[in-house]
């Protein structure tokens, strides 16, 4: 109410001393709330959104031939995400490289959220189930690696996988097969570290509505003869969606602009849009184009969020 | 049945009658769950297992044990080059911790227990905006913002990643101490001034004490994000500055060696260490 009422003068508000003595707080208030605001609002803002400007006004230039951009406007970042120019005729051509650079994101994003919706959902249903001391040491448990370096996770899962890694050691030693398998740099070896590193983003949400989950509407189910199965797919699953679509989409989102384990475990050929992007501004020196598709990469993530905060937030809010 | 539930959980009515005629029938038993659980923990713990292991073999060929030894641990210790990024984390970590609480906390008392005023869900957005964009996109445009500032000042230095550094380790310190501040009951606050304590003496003997877990715990998430942080590092990091992602990086591609797994298994100890400490720090305590 003080910022509506600063505006207007004191003399002609009518109000009484006391009330005009609480505005006066309020605004001192008010004041006191703005400065302890400043740092971090301010460092946000300039570190963390001014940049982001900076990227969007770059992928509207030219590139510059070492790095950098030429301050002259150009669309042919926007454009080259769907076409690219042909060389000889200037037609606009489908940008075929990079249309598959999107399925493949789109794709391991998607194997990822389904690995670890396999692997979380029992798991996650299991820990709900535990008595309630145990659960939190479940929790504990699967969120710890979360809190750890992504680096150091992904060569550690190199370890296993490499050609002299421990998996094919194992299966040299039992005679299953003769050569060493080529597992790392493969799609699975990507899908499989993705899945390993956001698995604890697909437990958290699912666990959270699992919790709450009324076990009087499962028990219901058992006395209409219902099986275990039928029980799960007609009665658990549809209770719990707002958990699978949370998780899902928690989880989808870090995957499909992952940089670490695309760039480790995929072996750099198998390009992705974090990879791309990271790309653009290394090797490739083309800044405006990197600051197109980081910008098309955050509009699919904003979505996401944004159906997230619709869907899943304001329907926890109603219960 | 092989997954018993907590005693009480399940004695309801229809459990207890049930019991009597056939083996008990757990409502909330899935077959396969309790065991997928543990694929899952094992899925997490495995690599990491793994590398702890490695980290403590005495044999400089990774996939041959012979015995247990902390000669990697030494060794590492006197590679000066590890040793060097090792140190450049942890200094960043430590500043950027330090200035991202004091920003946060700060922050923390200007948005919690306060009616809404105008502007506050912005300042919650701005707050949190670091967690919402990819961190990719993040480490590119703060790329670009920092090579501008360094052309239009020609001033270089370190000052650079801790700032990057700084702003997304913000969020995460705000969180533990917002959550703490609003458990507080502002009882504490009302009987002080009540006793005629000004403001200040106020927030310096009841708020700021009854503040310390908060804090502590969003400074140790703060220290353990950053410690973590491999993208943003990774590409905001100018000439000369390796830190540890940067040199684990180049060790990966130039070849493995034992001493990786041994600094590798100090980082992931160092981590896990915090967070546990975090938990138990920001834990509530139960009625």
């Amino acid at each position: 109410m003080a910022a509506t009422s600063s505006d207007a003068p004191v003399q002609e508000t009518g109000l009484s001393r006391p009330e005009l003595a609480s505005r006066a707080n309020d605004r001192a208030a008010m004041r006191r709330r703005l400065m302890l605001l400043a740092p971090a609002v301010l460092i946000i803002t300039i570190c963390g959104l001014a940049p982001l400007s900076i990227v969007l006004a770059y992928s509207w230039m030219q590139p510059a031939e070492y790095a950098g951009v030429i301050p002259q406007f150009s669309p042919d970042a926007w454009i080259n995400l769907a076409f690219e120019r042909d060389l000889f005729s200037d037609e606009l051509l489908p940008n075929f490289a990079y249309y598959s650079i999107y399925a493949r994101s789109i794709m391991m994003a998607g194997m990822t959220t389904l690995l670890a919706l396999a692997v979380g959902f029992p798991t996650s249903y299991f820990i709900a189930t535990r008595a309630p001391h145990r659960r939190n040491l479940w929790l504990f448990l699967i969120t710890i690696p979360f809190w750890t370096n992504l680096l150091i996770r992904t060569f550690a899962i190199m370890l296993i996988l490499r050609d002299e890694g421990v998996l094919n050691v194992i299966l040299l030693k039992l005679g299953i097969i003769d050569t060493p398998l080529q597992l790392l740099f493969t799609n699975w070896a990507v899908s499989y570290g993705l899945a390993y590193a956001y698995l604890p983003l697909m437990v958290m949400p699912l666990y959270a509505s699992m919790e709450k989950l009324d076990f009087r509407l499962v028990e219901a189910g058992y006395d209409l003869y219902a099986s275990r199965f039928q029980v799960l797919r007609r009665v658990i699953i549809p209770l719990v969606k707002p958990g699978i679509v949370a998780g899902s989409i928690l989880c989808f989102i870090p995957a499909i602009g992952d940089y670490v384990i695309t760039s480790q475990l995929g072996g750099g050929k198998r390009m992705m849009l974090g990879t791309l992007i990271a790309m653009q501004f290394g090797p490739a020196r083309n800044w405006p184009q990197g600051s197109a598709i980081a910008l098309g990469l955050m509009i699919i993530v904003l979505i996401a969020l944004f159906i997230y905060a619709k869907k899943v937030v304001a329907r926890s809010n109603m219960r | 049945m092989s997954e018993v539930t907590a005693a009480g959980e399940t004695l309801t009515a229809t459990n207890i009658m049930r019991r009597g005629r056939r083996p008990r029938f757990d409502v909330k038993h899935q077959p396969g769950f309790g065991f997928m659980a543990v694929l899952c923990v094992l899925m997490l713990y495995g690599p990491i297992v793994l590398l702890v292991t490695y980290s403590f073999n005495q044999n400089p060929s990774i996939t041959i044990w012979t015995s247990f030894s902390f000669d990697w641990y030494v060794k590492a210790y006197h590679n000066e080059q590890i040793r060097d990024a090792a140190f450049l984390s942890l200094k960043i970590a430590f500043f950027a911790s330090l200035a991202s609480t004091c920003a946060a906390t700060m922050a923390a008392i200007a948005t919690t227990r306060v009616k809404p005023y105008r502007g506050l869900t912005l300042a919650y957005t701005i707050i949190n905006q670091p967690l919402m964009v990819p961190e990719i996109v993040t480490g590119i445009a703060t790329l670009v913002f920092f090579a501008l500032i360094k052309q239009m000042t020609g001033i270089y230095g370190l000052g650079y990643l801790i700032t990057a550094h700084i702003v997304f380790c913000i969020p995460f310190a705000y969180m533990p101490i917002r959550a703490r501040l609003e458990d507080m009951d502002l009882t504490y606050e009302t009987a002080a001034a009540d006793l005629y304590a000004t403001p200040w003496q106020t927030f310096k003997r009841i708020t700021f004490p009854m503040m310390i877990p908060g804090i502590l715990g969003g400074a140790m998430l703060a220290f353990v994000i950053s410690l973590d942080d491999v993208v943003i590092t990774v590409l905001v990091s100018g000439p000369g500055e390796e830190t540890f992602p940067l040199y684990m990086i180049g060790a990966i591609r130039r070849g493995v060696t034992p001493e990786l797994n041994a600094v590798a298994t100090a980082f992931l100890c160092l981590s896990a260490l915090l967070v546990t400490v975090f938990f138990l720090v920001t834990r509530k305590k139960k009625e």
